[in-house]
């Protein structure tokens, strides 16, 4: 609360703060984007082949 | 049977159409999977080892898995899980940690990695373990500080504590350059990632 009246009143209280905003803002783009970056790899065959297998042997064993 | 209601609760009948309804669910999540892999394993082969493991113990604890409840959350718990009771058999591996995790994180396959992700990967690689898993988590993984506090095992204001001393410790890293990579000038880093910040999110 006491941030948000302080914010208020200066939408700019320091710059050394907003820049590390703003660091973090963009450590925060970068760490997705390096995530994001696996997340868009194609999955490797292997994977779903494991997961087949796993499912026919459970519909044999039923 | 037609509903799972029905069901003795000790012992959870199969139903088919949930199985596939879980199996979609499941290789959906298997990109993410191999993502938060990547963070905690020491290449990317055993990287996908380990998603490999977690994506099969899923699978055969589907039945304890309540359907509508937070999936990704359930199966990042689950790798987790697999990497530290793995990592517990080997103190060889524990050794090696450090160095493990420097090298995966650096071991991009991608010579066109912008040099910026390079010098993040470094940086999160000299995290303490816990606090580059919260950030991970919170930070590229999208779960909130409760999820993530969930999967790690740990009280809400721990994760959150940690992501801050994370995102501190990077920041000062990046900053200073106090990193192991030759010849380059302190700060190159940050501003690799200032700019890169700004194309990527006027992109998005």
């Amino acid at each position: 609360m006491i941030e948000q009246t302080y914010m208020g009143q200066r939408r700019r209280p320091d710059p050394s703060l907003d820049e590390a905003r703003l660091r973090q803002q963009a450590i925060g783009v970068k760490l997705r984007q390096m995530f994001d970056q696996v997340v868009n790899e194609p999955v490797p065959d292997e994977f779903l082949d494991i997961l087949k297998r796993a499912d026919e042997k459970r519909a044999d064993r039923d | 049977m037609t509903t799972s209601q029905n069901a003795a609760p000790s012992k959870p009948q199969a139903d088919p159409a949930q199985e596939a309804a879980f199996k979609r669910e499941l290789v959906q999540l298997i990109p993410h999977l191999r993502a938060f892999a990547r963070t905690l394993a020491g290449d990317a082969a055993s990287a996908d080892d380990l998603a490999q493991d977690a994506m099969l113990k899923a699978w055969d604890a589907r039945a304890s898995y309540q359907m509508g409840t937070n999936m990704k959350a359930w199966t990042f718990m689950i790798l987790r899980n697999q990497f530290y009771s793995e990592k517990r058999r080997s103190w060889r591996q524990t050794q090696l940690d450090q160095e493990a995790a420097e090298r995966t994180l650096v071991a991009v396959d991608d010579p066109q990695a912008p040099i910026a992700l390079d010098e993040l990967r470094l940086g999160l690689a000299m995290l303490p373990a816990e606090q580059r898993e919260a950030l991970v988590l919170v930070g590229a993984g999208g779960f909130a500080y409760e999820e993530a506090a969930e999967i790690c095992g740990c009280a809400v204001g721990t994760v959150k504590s940690r992501v801050s001393r994370a995102r501190k410790a990077l920041a000062v890293v990046l900053e200073g350059g106090d990193y192991d990579r030759d010849g380059r000038p302190a700060g190159d880093a940050m501003r690799a990632i200032l700019a890169d910040a700004e194309r990527v999110s006027t992109v998005r």
